[in-house]
């Protein structure tokens, strides 16, 4: 298709445009001067100093933060398992779990977020970060169990029957061989599910309980009560840390 | 002779072993996924108390209330934009997944790089990125006014179209992925072939490419169309009072109006719909496509 090489490479551009171009302008229009209107009035770093010294902000910040960090280790701890476990299973039974772990990232995320809902207030666990954390450690697991397992695919069995003729038990093979190879998927899928976290909205916003604010809750809200420049100073930096965490991970990925 | 392992001593305990590495993963899935959406197909057959609480009965009230015309045009208006979003994705997403699969390698991984970074980040802001464009003092109207082609702002915020803008937005990367993997698998010379004998554009298109990359077609299209169905945040932020979808109106019973039965009632009939999508695409994306003659 030579012909058509130049129309080709036009049109990706353009979808490029589409995909960065919004994203662009609004971190771009975070420095500006102009409170209200959209037209370019000058450089400014107020819009960003103005959010250093919100405190219901920075304690959303942490609030984020703790719940990224628990339901990423805990997603790790359970995810990691399920993958090294998937592997010395059968053919047919493999296939099925493999199959219905990636229900839980195709199904509408509102209806999770009922679910997850309903199953608290009926067990009468009270809403909180907990809750929260166990959501997102729940979307998580798959995230993680795909990664490591793409990458348990590439490995060289022979390394492992390597350790096993040598007399090391299952666990030692486990623990000296097989992970320190899966180490790179590991930190990838970990960076992966943070950030994931990090970003959620809408499990948090049906499982979190009063006080249990994270940052996509505040920034909604925000969005909510109206538009202010200090909303586009709050998402530029989110998009810029959450691009950079996602980057990092791929590239470990891709090792 | 001496090396051979200790009687399969490894082979012997891997399964049981495995077993303990599952367990905490299928436990923990099966109690938060299971269970609770186990829990809302039951609650879907529950009653509405008088003061919003549920009363355990079973009866079919909630599935019969969805037929109002209230319900069913939200409904239909989901598939509507769902639809839209899915076809608009991939008339976008085509020809960039095309050109990914046959550039350089170097430049394929910088490209597939650029694709799935959006997709990864923050859905919030990116909605909120198109609210700040569209809305009436935003930039597109400041600069249409500017460029003085309109003389008073256009309402474009809040409206199905602003809708429809998001979710292209938010989801075309789930169209190009899997486009690209399937189109990177036809081969070339299948296609050179139909070049040598003289085969139009077109023909090379339709009756080459787009057969060879039905798995592809259908999952990206899937992959879109059920996420858009049961979008919340980009309705609930782009969309007007006249553009709800599914997941707005579940939110809305559960949070707002405290019917949870009926909310469960509408969340099993989307849940329904998208296992039925779901069953569909294995299927379709298992069964080889027709090989047509190319003569």
């Amino acid at each position: 298709m030579k012909q058509a090489g130049g129309w080709l490479w036009r049109v990706s551009l353009a979808n490029l445009f589409f995909l960065y171009g919004p994203i662009a302008l609004l971190i771009l229009f975070s420095f500006n001067a102009s409170r209200l209107s959209a037209t370019w009035q000058g450089w400014t770093w107020q819009w960003y100093r103005a959010l250093w010294v919100n405190q219901s902000l920075l304690d959303a910040t942490a609030n984020s933060l703790r719940v990224a960090t628990v339901s990423t280790v805990l997603a790790l701890f359970l995810g990691v398992g399920l993958a090294v476990g998937l592997d010395s299973l059968s053919g047919r039974r493999q296939r099925q779990i493999e199959q219905s772990l990636l229900l839980p990232l195709v199904i509408p995320e509102v209806m999770m977020g009922v679910s997850l809902l309903l199953f608290f207030v009926l067990l009468q666990i009270p809403l909180s970060l907990i809750t929260v954390m166990m959501g997102h450690a729940l979307f998580n697991v798959p995230v993680v169990v795909i990664i490591v397992r793409a990458r348990l695919k590439k490995l060289d069995p022979r390394l492992m029957e390597a350790a096993a003729d040598l007399g090391a038990t299952y666990w030692n093979t486990l623990r000296h061989v097989t992970i320190p190879l899966l180490r790179p998927a590991i930190l990838g899928a970990g960076l992966m599910a943070f950030t994931i976290s990090l970003d959620d909205f809408i499990v948090t916003y049906f499982t979190a309980g009063p006080g249990a604010t994270t940052l996509p809750l505040k920034v909604y809200s925000m969005i909510k009560s109206g538009m202010s420049p200090e909303i586009n100073a709050l998402s530029a930096l989110f998009v810029i840390v959450s691009m950079g965490l996602i980057g990092l991970s791929l590239l470990l990925q891709r090792r | 002779m001496n090396s051979s392992p200790p009687a399969g001593r490894a082979e012997a305990s891997s399964p049981v072993a495995s077993w303990w590495l599952l367990g905490p993963g299928l436990l923990w899935m099966g109690l938060l996924f299971v269970v609770p959406l186990s829990l809302v197909l039951v609650i879907s057959f529950a009653e509405r108390g008088t003061y919003g609480g549920i009363v355990w009965s079973f009866s079919l009230t909630n599935y019969l209330d969805l037929l109002h015309p209230l319900y069913a045009r939200i409904l239909g208006q989901s598939v509507l934009l769902a639809a839209v979003t899915t076809v608009l994705c991939l008339i976008m997403g085509f020809p960039l997944a095309y050109y990914i699969a046959r550039t350089t390698p170097r430049r394929q991984g910088i490209l597939l790089l650029l694709v799935m970074i959006p997709f990864w980040t923050n859905f919030l802001v990116r909605t909120y990125a198109w609210m700040f464009i569209l809305r009436t003092e935003g930039l597109l109207n400041t600069l249409l006014l500017k460029l003085g082609m309109i003389t008073a702002p256009i309402e474009l915020l809040y409206s199905n179209t602003a809708v429809v803008i998001g979710l292209v937005y938010g989801y075309l990367p789930f169209m190009v992925l899997p486009l690209f993997v399937a189109l990177e698998q036809v081969d070339r010379t299948l296609v050179e072939a139909a070049w040598d004998l003289y085969a139009t554009r077109w023909a090379v298109l339709w009756r080459i490419i787009v057969p060879l990359a039905r798995p592809g077609i259908i999952a990206g299209c899937l992959l879109v169309f059920i996420p858009s169905l049961g979008a919340f945040l980009t309705p609930d932020l782009l969309g007007g009072a006249r553009s709800m979808m599914v997941g707005n109106l579940i939110q809305h019973e559960f949070l707002v109006a405290r019917d949870w039965p009926l909310g469960a009632a509408i969340s099993c009939l989307l849940m329904l719909f998208v296992m039925g999508m779901m069953r569909w695409l294995l299927h379709a994306a298992s069964s080889r496509p027709r090989q047509e003659d190319a003569s």
